[in-house]
């Protein structure tokens, strides 16, 4: 997973901050996970500068915190885009084919999951279940809910956010 | 320690209490297959594969991390556990790249011994292969993804034995993988090319960067003068390749094989340490007298100056700026060499065999080259030599002794020790205290270096001063003691750092030690045996009694750290 950065600045308190966190966990046994939630909290994400400020922080090197990052998937290396796109990879959704309409938007956008555009604008995520089984397959694009859709509606759907 | 009372497939015994399961067994003959496992490195029970049935536990378990107890029953060839065992290793296969045949490692590889070991037949499930990308941007090590079984030996040496932490896993489920933070090449990473992950690499997934090709074109090419100097860490373990018993130096059979392979000279490094003796005791000598930029510390490792480069910015001023002893001897190759066999340096291709991968790295950098060409063309490795004597088709067991190639001719025992822990040290003790003290010392052996715990230190009288100095090998080791140094808690004068445990006898390019070592074998104490054997034998054993050193000092360099040989034989660090 890259991160495909939008180049958008992390601002000095924020930064003070994340020292903080780090200064608070340090000493704890298992300090990386909680300063790892605690930053996203924060920034809604984890930026490759900030990594680098935990692993020194905790004297650890960065691909471990890059390891634990990407281990688990609550934590987010980009940030999200402007129209954050979510395809629900659930029982339901996936039997009636949202890997490919998933497939299509990373096609579409030329990104993969996880990623969000260079311009910012488009994010992916996989979901799981977002309780509309009724529908499926489902992508929400932000509190937008898609319901019984294929790989040939997505680019009529992306081209509502142009 | 106490004592517990087991039973191992029907046989009982009394263990200590602090033993796995897996060594209980093998104290009963019983071996039993492990894949992930390395002695107090890795146990961690990821591979599955050393699976047995222990009565009243639930599922199998992992011998190699489950610890025995009072009154417990093991047992280790039931259907049950051989079926698990096979279908993980079936499993394990479906997902590693099967190109056995054209794979560095064939033959020398223990996923390919163990399929064969647990008669495993043609691989029912599909598999899949996610990364099929290699990376071999880094001057010493290649990276192939779809080889990696994701045992976490390389990581765990990585991490807990070196404190580097280039690679980790990455990522989770079937998208796991061993790789540098981001997925970036190994070349972009704090990775230092030690080369201690290739040496646990238990397939081909790490393996060394193969220089071998380009020598061969050297040696091809009838414009080229092809010179060749070995250090001292390859005679003690080339043999190995060659089936004679480990703890052999072969230095006269390794001198005979080069001619053979066609070199038109053939140098040994040794003679180059004597020089690195030269300049980095003469800058001891001055920072002593000066009292200036102490601990010196030895530089000689270039995995420990890359390490240093990264993560002690602050003690760079403290390595010693003298380069290494294969620097320096290419940069005398390509100088005054050349000028006294009236060869052109630009038709000089210029060849190291070390035991190091790092050495790769070292030859590429761009600040060696003050003579005005490359102090050093290419490096291959020990494991490399051995590919590239074993294709001449030459039988290295059946060469006779030979000699090194005249000027440069035998070197001191001083240049030999410095293949293992310790022995720049010594080597440096030898020519300092005599040159301080200005007269003969008759001691010559300072056991208080040669011993094999990671930090070793003792404390010397030289010319009336009071001298503490360290030994450290295994860069976490270093990075303990240079955090005391950074924060004042030690007061060294003179450290000597070897990036791998043990010292260049076990660097990442020299012959696999993982196998023999699970036989019980002592692979570092009986290279390093070898070594100092040589020294013992050697009638000079001090760095500046070379009669060769003399000559090239007087006829050529002026004094050491001064002048021409500052300019040749010195380098300068960059924060990383």
């Amino acid at each position: 997973m890259s991160e495909k950065g939008t180049g958008i600045a992390i601002d000095a308190a924020k930064l003070k901050e994340i020292e903080k966190i780090i200064e608070k966990h340090k000493n704890e046994g298992g300090a990386l996970i909680p300063i790892l939630h605690e930053a996203q909290d924060l920034l809604g994400y984890l930026p490759e500068e900030v990594q680098k400020m935990i692993a020194k922080g905790l004297n650890i090197s960065l691909a471990e915190v890059y390891g634990v990052a990407t281990f688990y998937s609550r934590f987010k290396l980009n940030p999200k885009g402007k129209y954050n796109i979510q395809v629900c990879l659930g029982t339901a959704c996936y039997v009636k084919g949202s890997d490919k309409v998933l497939a299509k938007i990373e096609e579409t956008l030329g990104i993969k999951t996880g990623e969000t555009t260079p311009d910012g604008k488009f994010s992916i995520e996989s979901a799981r279940c977002v309780g509309a089984c009724g529908l499926a397959p489902v992508m929400v694009v932000n509190e937008e809910v898609y319901g019984k859709v294929t790989p040939d509606m997505v680019k009529d759907i992306l081209s509502k956010y142009e | 320690m106490g004592k517990v009372n087991i039973t191992i497939d029907g046989c009982k015994m009394e263990v200590e209490d602090n033993l796995t399961v897996l060594e209980a067994a093998k104290q009963a003959g019983i071996e039993i297959p492990t894949l992930c496992y390395l002695k107090n490195i890795n146990q961690i029970g990821a591979c599955r594969i050393c699976l047995v049935e222990v009565e009243g536990a639930r599922g199998l378990q992992a011998s190699c991390s489950y610890p025995v107890s009072e009154g417990m029953v093991v047992h280790t060839n039931t259907p049950t556990v051989r079926e698990a065992r096979k279908a993980t290793l079936e499993l394990i296969l479906s997902n590693h790249k099967k190109n056995c045949l054209s794979c560095s490692r064939n033959t020398d590889c223990e996923l390919q011994a163990l399929a064969q070991k647990m008669n495993v037949g043609d691989v029912i499930y599909e598999g899949t292969h996610e990364d099929e990308k290699i990376d071999d941007l880094s001057t010493s090590i290649v990276r192939d993804n779809s080889k990696c079984i994701l045992c976490r030996r390389c990581v765990a040496v990585c991490k807990n034995v070196q404190s580097v932490g280039a690679i980790e896993v990455i990522n989770r489920g079937f998208k796991s993988k061993v790789a540098p933070a981001y997925d970036r090449p190994l070349k972009d990473s704090n990775c230092v090319n030690c080369g201690q992950c290739v040496a646990v690499c238990p397939v081909g997934a790490l393996t060394i960067k193969y220089d071998i090709d380009r020598i061969w074109e050297a040696l091809a090419d009838n414009d080229k003068y092809v010179v060749v100097q070995t250090a001292p860490a390859v005679r003690a373990a080339l043999g190995e390749e060659f089936g004679l018993p480990i703890g052999t130096a072969v230095t006269g059979k390794m001198a005979a094989a080069l001619k053979r392979l066609g070199f038109n000279k053939v140098f040994d490094t040794d003679t180059g340490a004597d020089f690195t003796i030269m300049e980095e005791g003469t800058e001891f000598i001055t920072r002593l007298t000066e009292n200036k930029n102490l601990p010196l510390i030895t530089s000689c490792s270039p995995g420990w100056v890359k390490f240093a480069e990264h993560n002690f910015p602050e003690l760079l001023d403290n390595l010693s700026t003298a380069k290494s002893p294969m620097s320096m001897f290419g940069a005398l190759i390509k100088t005054y060499f050349a000028e006294k066999e009236g060869i052109d340096p630009s038709k000089i291709f210029s060849v190291a065999v070390m035991p190091c991968t790092a050495k790769k790295f070292e030859c590429e950098r761009p600040e060696m080259d003050a003579s005005g060409y490359r102090d050093v063309d290419a490096v291959i490795t020990t494991v490399e030599l051995a590919k590239m004597i074993k294709e001449a088709g030459i039988n290295f067991e059946m060469l006779p002794e030979e000699q090194f190639d005249d000027p440069a001719g035998e070197a001191t025992g001083a240049g030999v020790i410095f293949g293992t822990s310790g022995g720049v040290m010594e080597a440096a003790i030898r020519t300092v205290v005599e040159v301080l003290e200005g007269k003969e010392i008759p001691q010559v052996e300072y056991e208080e270096v040669r011993g094999i715990d990671g930090v070793k230190e003792a404390e010397l009288t030289v010319a009336g001063k009071n001298v503490k100095i360290a030994v450290v090998s295994g860069l976490k080791n270093a990075r303990n003691l240079m955090e005391k140094v950074r924060n004042k808690e030690v007061d060294y004068q003179f450290i000597e750092v070897m990036a791998c445990p043990g010292g260049c006898i076990m660097g990442g390019g020299q012959p696999r030690k993982v196998l023999k070592e699970r036989k019980g074998i002592d692979v570092r104490g009986l290279r390093k045996g070898a070594l100092y054997s040589e020294d013992k034998r050697l009638p000079l054993r001090k760095s500046h009694k070379n009669p060769y050193v003399q000559k090239v000092y007087k006829e050529f360099l002026g004094e050491p750290n001064k002048g021409k040989a500052h300019e040749l034989f010195h380098t300068h660090y960059t924060e990383r």
